[in-house]
């Protein structure tokens, strides 16, 4: 165990640079995803028939074959096409892409579910339609897509164990290194996937921040300060935290 | 020319035949993880707190890792057993952690007067959970166990890290063999989207019937 430990002092340089090679593509990706998702979920709501079915067809397709094809397909297949990308982009690119779709469905779900009332609203105050998605309907879909953004988020972290396939240097790939320098599995392995349950959980804790501010931003639940006071005053539980 | 009809037909077999296999480890899985994950729904609500604390736990860390990392882990532990029993196992494990919240969520949903029925009828425990509460519950979690079928279904791909030639491994031996990678990738592509779409599809009309009882 001695050993062990002093080996792993010894790698942690390259332990840190996995795990900020994972961070990377795991942001890298969260983003791309949630650009990809807030775009086909509003185009598969649109009311022109060949954008929003343009939009169903992407959806399926990137959430029906598989994310390891998809990584693959980009990696193998697009040099000979001509288009050659680095490893990160390819890697970053194929989590968008495939958790983007996915994320597609719960952001048009979300808008969907924001009451009917708000929309008419809308439309009695002549809001144009990028005004109303903007300052009405998309904040309140926010707080309601956060949850399930958050699980995809979880799911996108554990995506990327996968590029080391496609000759990235992840966290997954140094843990693989770390049990050869060890020589001992259950030690590199039992390391590996404490950094990466730390991770999710750190990730996680992110996101239920995003949520008590998004719903606290629509006058549900209390806001952040409320929550870490250490004492928290009687009023505040009447009052549910309005501003 | 990029695509050659050729290769694609040399491949077809090869890629069918890893098909197989990937079936072979959903179903495989599926069983495992639906078995698996109900042992662990009602263990989690029928354990005393501390038992119950530990076992929360254990499927937190197998939800909140990846799934290629366990794999490998598995595969490099138990090196004398085959990588197709470590990578059916493996996945239906981390799979029971997810469809054992479905479960939950199923167990949830039965009214507390089924309960205390049971209770009032003084129903020994495990006739409570088989003839009262896991009817009712089950009717609600199968559309969402589907649901995890599918994704695990587009999971074993994660296979082709321990070596087990399913479907993608196949498509990357014949790619790497032929230089065709155009074809075997692509084509595996549109045999996971011929497979998953149709089942999606099913299954959202399950949930639909199934919704109005």
């Amino acid at each position: 165990m001695r050993e062990n430990l002093a080996v792993l002092w010894d790698f942690s340089p390259r332990l840190v640079d996995g795990v900020l090679v994972t961070l990377q593509l795991t942001l890298g990706g969260a983003l791309g995803a949630f650009v990809v998702a807030v775009a086909l979920g509003l185009a598969s709501r649109s009311e022109a028939a060949l954008l929003r079915g343009t939009a169903r067809v992407v959806v399926e397709f990137f959430r029906g074959t598989s994310l390891l094809v998809q990584l693959f397909w980009l990696f193998f297949v697009l040099p000979l096409l001509g288009v050659r990308l680095e490893p990160m982009t390819v890697g970053v690119l194929a989590l968008a892409l495939n958790y983007g779709a996915y994320g597609a469905e719960v952001v048009r779900g979300s808008i969907a579910s924001v009451d009917r009332g708000q929309w008419e609203a809308t439309h009695a105050l002549g809001m144009s339609g990028i005004h109303r998605m903007r300052r009405i309907i998309f904040p309140q879909a926010w707080a309601l897509m956060i949850p399930s953004l958050a699980n995809l988020l979880i799911q996108l972290l554990k995506g990327t164990a996968v590029v080391s396939f496609i000759t990235l240097s992840d966290l997954n790939f140094h843990v693989v290194q770390l049990r050869q320098a060890t020589g001992d599995t259950l030690f590199a392995f039992t390391v590996g996937l404490l950094i990466y349950f730390v991770l999710a959980y750190l990730l996680n804790l992110g996101m239920n921040v995003l949520e008590i501010r998004a719903k606290n931003s629509l006058g549900r639940g209390p806001s952040m300060r409320e929550i870490w006071r250490p004492t928290r005053p009687e009023s505040a539980e009447v009052g549910g935290g309005t501003p | 020319m990029i695509w050659s009809w050729e290769r694609a037909l040399e491949a077809l077999p090869l890629l069918l035949e890893g098909f197989r296999i990937t079936l072979l480890a959903t179903v495989l899985g599926t069983l495992i993880a639906a078995g698996l994950g109900l042992v662990i729904a009602v263990l989690k609500r029928a354990l005393p707190t501390p038992l119950r604390q530990i076992v929360h736990w254990a499927t937190e860390f197998v939800r909140m890792t990846p799934l290629v990392v366990q794999l490998l882990f598995v595969y490099y532990l138990l090196t004398e057993v085959s990588p197709l029993v470590i990578g059916v196992a493996v996945i239906g494990i981390h799979y029971a952690t997810y469809m054992a919240e479905s479960y939950r969520a199923g167990i949830e949903s039965v009214p507390k007067g089924q309960w205390e029925a049971a209770t009032a009828l003084s129903l020994p425990a495990s006739r409570t959970w088989r003839a009262v509460v896991l009817p009712q519950a089950l009717r609600a979690t199968i559309p969402s166990l589907g649901n995890y079928a599918v994704a695990m279904f587009k999971d074993t791909p994660f296979l082709f890290a321990i070596s087990v030639v399913e479907l993608v491994t196949s498509a990357q031996q014949f790619g790497a063999r032929n230089f065709a990678y155009t074809e075997a990738f692509t084509l595996a592509g549109l045999i996971f989207l011929l497979a998953s779409y149709p089942t999606s599809v099913l299954i959202r009309r399950l949930e639909k019937r199934l919704a109005h009882y």
